[in-house]
Formats: structure tokens, C-alpha cells, sequence
């Protein structure tokens, strides 16, 4: 049992690490702030959910499970604020996006279906 | 009054989760914090039903896994076209979302960026939301509106 959980903490661990590299990465290799963003985030959720995750198992059922998932919870909770502030202070200073094909703003968009 | 209470039971349930000691006089100094914190909250009248949103607290509970599972979805998507095997083609589009409160439509604007290749940059008060994406398929994805929909389900009380 406990080698089981061994395995799973060791793959979690791997794939979060390799999360967090392909974020590195695209930080360098997108174009601009708003798609390295996107890249970033990667690092944020995935990297970080799963790094959590293969520590819970290493853990088990104690208190420090407990604080894993509040770290967990703080950080899905902070990494969106942060990256909005951060965007939306782009845009707000007036950086454009570089879009594909210059093409314009799409107008407003339905959600219900409708484009 | 039933906020401030809630808020005290929230925060000696963290704070006994983050010790782990039970001696009494170390619990009787955490009652004490505790209650030194709502009395701050209350006196800079900050406590109300979006600083502790109760009405939402059990149907967020199913919203949530939802969520964590777009986030993985979009993740993998995302590491596609970092790493090359997709292009990517970015996208700004415009959306009107559907909440009534404020607390909606900052649940809808964190949930899209907190799911990679999208995020929204701006929100305005009429609730239009303005959306970066990485690609033209990730823009369209929110023309289906599922993720507008369950978060006007999640404040809907």
C-alpha cells in the first residue's frame, strides 16, 4: 500500500515538475505579455495542482494534508487576481495584443450560442 | 450577525487545522485572536454576504471539480501549442455575461483566467467581459456559454 502511494506521489511530482518547465518555457517563447500569460498559467494550476497533489500522498490523512489543500485553495484563488491585475494593466496602459492576422476586436458576442 | 458568526467558525476552524495543538490555554488564545479579527471585520463593516458568501458555499462545492477539470483540459491544450505541436492564433473577443451580482461576475472573470489561454482583461460594470485567448478555438469555446451558465446557476439563490 504504502509503495502504491509511494508510485502515485512519485508520477504527480514528475508531471507537475514537467508542468512547470513547459510554463518556463513558454514564457520565453510566446510573443507577447498577454500570451505569455496564458503560459505562465500553466505553472499557476497544473504545476502547481499536481506538485501539491504527489505531496498530499506523501503526507496522507494528517494535518499537513490539511494545509497542502489551503495552499492549494489560496493559490486558485490568487493566481487569477494576479494575472488579471497584470493584463489588464497592460491594457489599460495601452499595449496591444499581437493578434492573428491583425484581425480587429470580434464585436460583442452572445453566450448563449450565438456568435 | 449570522456572517459575523459564520466568519468566527471559519477562521478558529482554520486557525485549529493550521496549529494542531489542543492544550487550552494555547485553544483560549486562538478564541481570543479569532474574535479580535471579527470585531476589526465588523468595525470596518466588511463583513457581508460577498466577504463570506454562505449562499453559495454548497452548490460551489459541485461547481468546483467542474472547474478543476476544465483547467486540466485547457492545460493540456495550452502545453500543445507551447511546446509547438499546435499553432497558436490569438484572439480578442467580447462577452456578455449573464450574472446579476457583483460576486458573479467576478466568479466568471476569475474562472476564465484561471483556465490557461484565456484571460479576462477587462470587466465592466454591465458585465461585458473582454477575452484574450490563445487561440480561435479556445474564443469560440465560450460561445457555448456552459461556464456563463453554471456560475449564473452557482449566485442564483
Amino acid at each position: 500500500m504504502e509503495q502504491v502511494l509511494d508510485i502515485l506521489s512519485w508520477i504527480c511530482l514528475i508531471v507537475g515538475s514537467f508542468f512547470v518547465l513547459v510554463g518556463g518555457i513558454g514564457v520565453l517563447r510566446m510573443p507577447d505579455v498577454y500570451t505569455r500569460s496564458h503560459a505562465a498559467g500553466i505553472t499557476d494550476t497544473m504545476g502547481a495542482l499536481l506538485i501539491l497533489v504527489g505531496l498530499m500522498f506523501q503526507a496522507g490523512l494528517t494535518l499537513i494534508t490539511v494545509k497542502l489543500v489551503m495552499i492549494l485553495i489560496f493559490l486558485l484563488f490568487t493566481s487569477p487576481a494576479s494575472s488579471h491585475a497584470l493584463n489588464h494593466t497592460a491594457w489599460a496602459n495601452g499595449l496591444r495584443p499581437k493578434l492573428e492576422d491583425d484581425s480587429p476586436i470580434k464585436p460583442l458576442g452572445k453566450t448563449d450560442g450565438r456568435e | 450577525m449570522v456572517h459575523a458568526v459564520s466568519l468566527g467558525l471559519i477562521l478558529f476552524a482554520t486557525w485549529l487545522l493550521m496549529s494542531g495543538v489542543y492544550i487550552p490555554f494555547i485553544l483560549l488564545l486562538g478564541v481570543f485572536s479569532c474574535a479580535v479579527v471579527v470585531l476589526i471585520a465588523m468595525r470596518m463593516d466588511v463583513i457581508d454576504h460577498e466577504a463570506v458568501p454562505l449562499h453559495i458555499t454548497f452548490r460551489s462545492l459541485l461547481y468546483w471539480p467542474w472547474l478543476l477539470w476544465e483547467i486540466v483540459k485547457a492545460n493540456i491544450d495550452v502545453t500543445k501549442r507551447v511546446l509547438g505541436l499546435a499553432p497558436i492564433s490569438p484572439t480578442m473577443t467580447r462577452l456578455q455575461a449573464t450574472q446579476k451580482t457583483d460576486l458573479g461576475l467576478v466568479i466568471f472573470a476569475n474562472s476564465i483566467t484561471l483556465t490557461p489561454g484565456t484571460i479576462s482583461i477587462d470587466v465592466e460594470e454591465n458585465g461585458e467581459i473582454l477575452v484574450h485567448a490563445i487561440s480561435r478555438e479556445g474564443a469560440k469555446g465560450f460561445a457555448d456559454g456552459e461556464m456563463d451558465r453554471r456560475v449564473t446557476e452557482l449566485e442564483d439563490a
